[in-house]
């Protein structure tokens, strides 16, 4: 069986879908973070599959992500659906819900956050509830697993029987309801025809929505007789169809939560988010302490706990391969093959694996900011200043998101609202060092500004977002377009994130980051390890400098010479970076075979690099990523010739500005 | 009156929502439909965009978006 899980942004639903998959999927507290359809099967149950569609609140189809929704429930005829309702916010997620019983599929209603309502003094009546909507309804609490399953027990029932809402009729006599009553009257056998519920036909034609009403094969005649019927209710009520079937559906609500519904007082949890709110949202404060805040998450990540415990990871490694090489000596190991294990695989890997505990916590930090509800907030202060470099508040999301990994940041810019703010974010995410980045930094600011690495860290950081701010900004000038996309933003509830969900999010982002280490840098390594042992001709080669990598390096090394990068084993080096960016560390590594970087580096070159770094091509998964949401080769292609044109560039003015120095 | 002119702390109920396309579908189906009350809680530290408090929940609009609803305040 196969159920779909549907409910307005934030009301849970990714926890729900986590609770009964028991899979470690990312949660978050930011409307819209489910931007890609997840499958998952419900634990310890393999014939119970769990779709979880992107959250929303209409059926309307103004976005993808309703038309995702929609066409899944049309198309893939799921055996019931799960609508998860916010409790404590009943109102306006009854809308959507309102918008499923109409499709005419078994629907059971999940009723979450049940803890956060009682805890306020109110009160659901939860058989007036289900009576009054047709369907099924389970109070849980998904954050706790409470009726979760009950919640199960109810939906294999309901999709057994095919059980459908009882009830379709949710207006009150007049003349939207003659309205209703007449169009369904007249699509009724042609919905059939196409598999769609009369009901959901009818409100389809009324609201004008197009690409449902092309599949309803209505004649000219009814087409008129269907615009007589919208007309004479608009004329009548006073309202245009889509304000007149808004207020229907609204109307409904309010006199059937009237009579179920005690509201909370003002639930503790409101309460709590308001005096938050009345320091983070204050005129005054409100800039400064996002900056603070921004700083703090920067310094500790760099300078305090990611430090220091990626330094004890990188003593460990040494230890490990210590010991390694010493065994594999006595063994009497082939020197070549010993050379591929402890200089390829163990200088390659290990000096990668070493970065763990610094993303680990910088993802941690990301995660807080979304799932506590911040990330809404710093979208709300954000706004105006964004707009005037021709972004919107929201647009912030994805570009924080980038300073962990541009992919799921090059994702998150789907839930913008007009496609150029899309295309804006996907264009500026790169220009957020990335988490990748951060072993380069970390590698060189130790080998030449041991006394000011946070410095340099914080210039690079901010290097990046200036470049953007200033690409961005020309981009605007260039287009001349005015930027008019909406910001009807929902504020959530501050809430504190789940230890586990924490937890989970932290051992994904190491595992992935593990697993990388172990397939691309892994196999990175050993091609370049093999590059720099033998010769053109396959012959085991002393000297570097003409193994079959110093050729490819020495081809590169003309063009990097004016910005201070001429050395075959530099351009090598950032060769590799093209499929992951922690591969410029581990190439450089084998490279070096245990020489300083300062031989390699005058200080000015090593500014260059970092330059060049931290704004060159985004590596070959973000590439892919920004592919599949520009969904242009030729713009895709653009955006990594521009990304290495600005580096270039950069680098050049960073080399030669040192230089005076 | 219009909504952005309500100001932070009163209270207001609509009376007509403007607009058009996408984004006047999205404000009606967020629940800012005619006689739903409505209170502006704060405006952001530039003036723009507003948070308001519609159906018991808290929304953010922006100035532009707040000009298309019409609005009758309350004491």
């Amino acid at each position: 069986m196969i159920f779909a899980l549907a409910g307005n942004q934030n009301s849970g639903k990714t926890t729900l879908f986590n609770q009964l998959t028991g899979s470690n999927q990312h949660t978050g507290n930011f409307p819209g973070l489910t931007v890609d359809m997840k499958e998952g099967l419900i634990s310890g149950d393999k014939d119970l599959t769990i779709a979880d569609l992107p959250g929303i609140y209409s059926l309307r189809p103004y976005s993808s992500e309703e038309i995702i929704t929609r066409d899944y429930i049309l198309n893939n005829d799921p055996d019931a659906i799960i609508d998860i309702v916010d409790a404590t916010n009943i109102e306006r997620n009854l809308y959507l819900t309102l918008q499923l019983v109409e499709m005419g599929r078994p629907v059971v209603l999940a009723l979450n956050m049940m803890d956060e309502v009682r805890a306020g003094g109110g009160y659901i009546d939860i058989k007036t509830l289900s009576e009054g909507l047709g369907i099924p309804v389970v109070p849980i609490v998904a954050s706790k697993g409470e009726g979760v399953s009950e919640l199960r027990r109810i939906l294999v029932k309901t999709a057994k029987n095919r059980e459908k809402p009882k009830i379709y009729d949710f207006c009150r006599p007049g003349p939207v309801h003659r309205c209703i009553h007449a169009v369904t009257h007249v699509v009724e056998d042609h919905a059939q025809n196409a598999g769609m519920s009369p009901r959901f036909a009818a409100m389809n034609f009324i609201e004008g929505n197009s690409d449902i009403i092309d599949k309803l094969s209505v004649d000219d005649n009814e087409k008129e007789l269907i615009e007589h019927s919208v007309k004479e209710m608009e004329d009548e009520s006073g309202l245009d169809r889509n304000a007149a079937i808004a207020d229907m559906r609204y109307s409904f609500i309010e006199e059937l939560c009237s009579r179920c519904v005690k509201k909370p007082a003002e639930s503790p949890d409101r309460k709590r988010s308001e005096k938050i709110d009345s320091v983070l949202l204050n005129k005054y404060c409100a800039l400064p302490v996002f900056a603070l805040i921004m700083i703090a998450i920067f310094y500790l990540t760099f300078n305090v706990i990611g430090a220091y415990l990626s330094d004890l990871m990188a003593l460990g490694i040494d230890w490990l391969t210590m010991l390694v090489d010493r065994a594999l000596t006595s063994y009497g190991l082939n020197p070549v093959v010993k050379s591929m294990v402890i200089d390829g695989v163990f200088s390659g890997v290990g000096s990668v694996l070493s970065f763990i505990p610094i993303i680990v916590t910088l993802f941690f930090f990301l995660s807080m900011l979304e799932d506590t509800g911040y990330m809404t907030r710093i979208a709300f202060v954000m706004d105006r200043p964004l707009r005037t470099i021709g972004l919107s508040g929201q647009s912030i999301v994805p570009l924080l998101i980038g300073f962990g990994c541009t992919v799921p940041a090059a994702m998150a810019s789907r839930t913008l609202g007009s496609e150029r703010d899309r295309h804006m974010a996907v264009f500026l995410t790169p220009f957020m060092s990335c988490s990748a980045k951060i072993p380069i930094y970390t590698l060189f600011t130790a080998a030449f500004f041991t006394k000011r690495r946070f410095l340099v860290m914080a210039c690079l950081y901010f290097g990046g977002i200036f470049v953007g701010i200033i690409y961005a900004i020309l981009a605007k000038r260039l287009s001349g377009e005015k930027n008019a996309s909406p910001f009807v933003m929902e504020m959530p509830n501050y809430r504190m994130p789940s230890a586990k969900t924490t937890y989970m999010l932290m051992k994904q982002k190491a595992m992935d980051f593990i697993r990388k280490a172990f397939t691309i840098i892994f196999m990175a390594s050993i091609v370049i390890w093999f590059l720099n042992t033998f010769d053109s001709r396959l012959n085991v080669t002393e000297d570097s400098a003409s193994s079959l990598l110093g050729i490819l390096g020495s081809l590169l090394a003309p063009f990097f010479a004016p910005i201070g990068l001429g050395d075959w084993r530099i351009c090598a080096s950032l060769t590799a970076g093209f499929a992951a960016k922690e591969a410029v560390v581990s190439t450089l590594q084998v490279l070096m075979n245990g020489q300083e970087l300062s031989s390699l580096f005058t200080n000015e070159a090593a500014c260059s690099m970092l330059a060049f770094t931290l704004l060159y091509t985004p590596c070959v998964a973000a590439v892919a990523a920004i592919k599949r949401e520009l969904g242009s080769t030729a713009k895709t292609i653009a955006v990594v010739a521009g990304q290495c044109a600005i580096a270039y560039v950069c680098a050049g003015i960073v080399y030669y500005a040192a230089r005076l120095f | 009156m219009t909504l952005d002119k309500l100001g932070v702390g009163n209270s207001g109920v609509i009376t007509s929502v403007g607009g058009e396309g996408a984004l006047r579908l999205r404000l009606l189906d967020m629940g800012l439909t005619p006689r739903a009350s409505v209170t502006v809680v704060k405006e952001a530290p530039l003036g723009d965009p507003i948070q308001i408090k519609i159906r018991g929940y808290l929304l953010s609009l922006l100035i532009s978006e707040a000009k298309r609803i019409e609005v009758e305040a309350i004491e």
